[in-house]
């Protein structure tokens, strides 16, 4: 699915509560046929934002367009082209998954018989066919989010927003709820996701927004966030404790670069330009000192690291 | 509203649907938003059906929870007739019976609010209402919807008491025409307190808080025509009791109904019962409904 034009772009968004400033400037495009994401700490105004997006919320100040769109002048027709995943469940309890996929058709404006058809369809696609007559209150989380996630679909949505989709999951259901992400975006799906789980940035995510304090502090794919903090690292593991101080050596004089030491966990790290040369080097040195390695591993820095890198060297003006 | 003109921008107009589609179906994605055919108002009223049957069906899925609605009223109107019945005298002289049904009739549409504002809390706190803003649905029938189920819910209720009532022995003792408006006086109340719940239930957002409302229905039914007379009661109570709009249309349907328990010679506001069985309930519809529609597109502040 090559990528096109911008389905959603968003400039200068402000939004405040009080004395808070829950969006403070952000900018944003979202390309169509990628998955986007917002990452970013708690508060730092990624809700705020997708609740502009979606129309549910009026900005004070910037603008946005959802294709083509304006979020705050065209509500509707901004309304007609989307769909939304919220932080919670958001469908009734009480009613069983097909009967909500029914009931959601009909507030598209699907005829009776579409919506039947349409539901059984998306119970079918989100392996949700059994559980279909279920009330939602006896779903699994997982099963309950794959329902929310057709509950969003019930037209081809131009942009799907996913607010922390996976918030609240155990592995499997995170799993269960990433495999249909995956699939819709395979299909051509274009997905704006906030989260604050850095795995799921790397599981799903073509382009990153970092968040913080309301407006975008960083951006690029993940490979670009992570060279932005100095490229790969090798990290060296050492068997013995009483081995550490060598290793630390050794690895400082085959990198010839500043390394870090975590003697809790028996590891030197040092950053590197060159992948192979630098691990042969490592590899040889600790053989001459006669230092046992359980683990050497050259890496990407992750996202977490990225994330407390951009985050921490952050500066607010005044 | 603004939220009322889903699907009436030109820009929605999209080309007729061709069935249901979308990424997964496989086969035309390129299907477009929801289709702008027809009037906004036929929308409205179809997406209101939509959420008045989602309500239905809460009732066909959780009989027992219904059925419990309903049942409320008549263990209250069992109680009072059978357990406190003796020791009540009814001003003017009567049949306690005849005197309670009509109070029980009053208090069970007072109690409907709590099911508005919890209805309304729950969809909030779930993120219900949340999903149907994000929708190219009309804004007035999320509301509008809550209000026809609870009318329709006040109607099997209000139905429910009438028929228990004549098992222990209440009677009306006017023309049909007379008990048609009396009941029609209890469900223009009801109706008054959709619109009551619906703002308290927006004001109040969590299920938590709709307690309040749970505990404070109690001493507004209490302190009414419903059980004992106003007269009885201390002056200051009377005096609210009297004023209290559930005693307006309980004292109107004692005399629609030709029920015990009128006050001859009372005060104005029991001497006009049945024209403030009318005014209570449209004062409480203009302020609260406008309320109501307001704190709903502040949802979006």
């Amino acid at each position: 699915m090559g990528r096109t034009g911008p389905v959603v772009e968003a400039e200068g968004l402000h939004k405040r509560y009080g004395e808070t400033a829950a969006l403070d400037g952000l900018d944003l495009v979202v390309h169509e046929g990628s998955v986007t994401a917002l990452i970013g700490p708690n508060g730092a105004g990624k809700t705020t934002a997708v609740r502009v997006l979606t129309t549910l919320l009026r900005p004070d100040g910037g603008r946005a367009t959802v294709d083509g769109f304006d979020v705050v002048r065209d509500g509707s027709a901004v309304r007609a082209r989307i769909g939304l995943v919220g932080q919670s469940t958001s469908v009734d309890e009480v009613l069983g998954g097909r009967q909500n996929l029914v009931m959601f058709g009909r507030l598209h404006h699907l005829s009776r018989r579409d919506a039947r058809a349409r539901a059984d369809e998306l119970l079918a696609r989100f392996g949700l066919a059994e559980a279909g007559g279920k009330a939602i209150s006896t779903y699994s989380g997982g099963m309950r989010r794959r329902l929310d996630l057709a509950a969003s679909l019930i037209r081809a949505p131009r942009v799907l927003f996913l607010d922390e989709p996976t918030t609240g999951l155990d592995p499997a259901g995170r799993s269960e709820v990433w495999g249909a992400v995956r699939s819709l975006v395979a299909e051509g799906t274009t997905v704006l996701l906030t989260t604050q789980y850095l795995e799921e940035v790397d599981q799903l995510a073509h382009a990153v927004h970092l968040v913080d304090h309301g407006r975008v502090v960083a951006e690029g794919s993940p490979d670009d966030l992570k060279s932005r903090i100095g490229g790969d690292r090798i990290d060296v593991v050492v068997e013995a404790p009483d081995d550490v101080p060598a290793a630390a050596v050794a690895v400082g004089r085959a990198t010839g670069a500043e390394i870090e030491v975590v003697p809790d966990d028996r590891r030197v790290s040092a950053p590197v330009t060159d992948r192979m040369t630098a691990l042969a080097a490592v590899v040889t040195a600790l053989r001459d000192a006669d230092v046992p390695a359980e683990d050497i591993t050259v890496r990407r820095p992750t996202l977490d690291e990225v994330f407390l890198h951009l985050t921490a060297h952050q500066e607010v003006p005044a | 509203m603004t939220a009322t003109t889903a699907s009436s921008n030109a820009g929605a107009t999209a080309t007729p649907h061709a069935g249901p589609t979308a990424p997964g179906a496989g086969s035309t994605v390129t299907d477009g938003p929801a289709p702008a055919s027809g009037s906004t108002l036929r929308w409205a009223i179809a997406d209101t059906a939509t959420i008045a049957g989602r309500t239905l069906r809460h009732w066909a899925r959780q009989p027992g929870v219904f059925a419990l609605n309903l049942l409320f009223p008549v263990f209250t109107l069992v109680m009072f007739g059978y357990l406190f019945g003796g020791a009540m005298t009814v001003p003017g002289g009567g049949d306690y019976r005849e005197f309670l049904v009509p109070g029980v009739l009053g208090l069970s549409v007072l109690f409907g609010i709590e099911a508005t504002v919890l209805g309304v809390v729950t969809d909030a706190s779930k993120g219900v209402t949340d999903r149907l803003r994000s929708l190219p649905m009309s804004g007035t029938a999320v509301v509008a919807g809550r209000a026809v189920a609870d009318m329709i819910s006040a109607t099997l209720g209000l139905a429910a008491l009438v028929l228990a009532g004549l098992a222990v022995g209440w009677r009306w003792h006017e023309g049909t025409g007379q008990v048609a408006a009396a009941l029609g006086l209890f469900l223009l109340l009801r109706f008054a307190f959709v619109w009551v719940g619906i703002y308290l239930g927006l004001v109040l957002k969590t299920p938590e808080a709709a307690m309040v409302v749970q505990i404070l229905v109690w001493p507004l039914g209490f302190v009414s025509s419903g059980f004992t007379s106003p007269e009885d009661m201390p002056g200051w109570l009377g005096a609210i009791a009297e004023w209290n709009p559930v005693s307006s249309t309980i004292t109107a349907a004692r005399e629609l109904f030709g029920n015990p328990g009128v006050a001859q010679g009372g005060s104005w506001i029991a001497e006009n019962a049945q024209l403030m069985a009318i005014v209570w309930p449209l004062v409480l519809v203009a302020v609260f409904l406008p309320l109501a529609a307001r704190r709903y597109r502040d949802l979006r502040r």
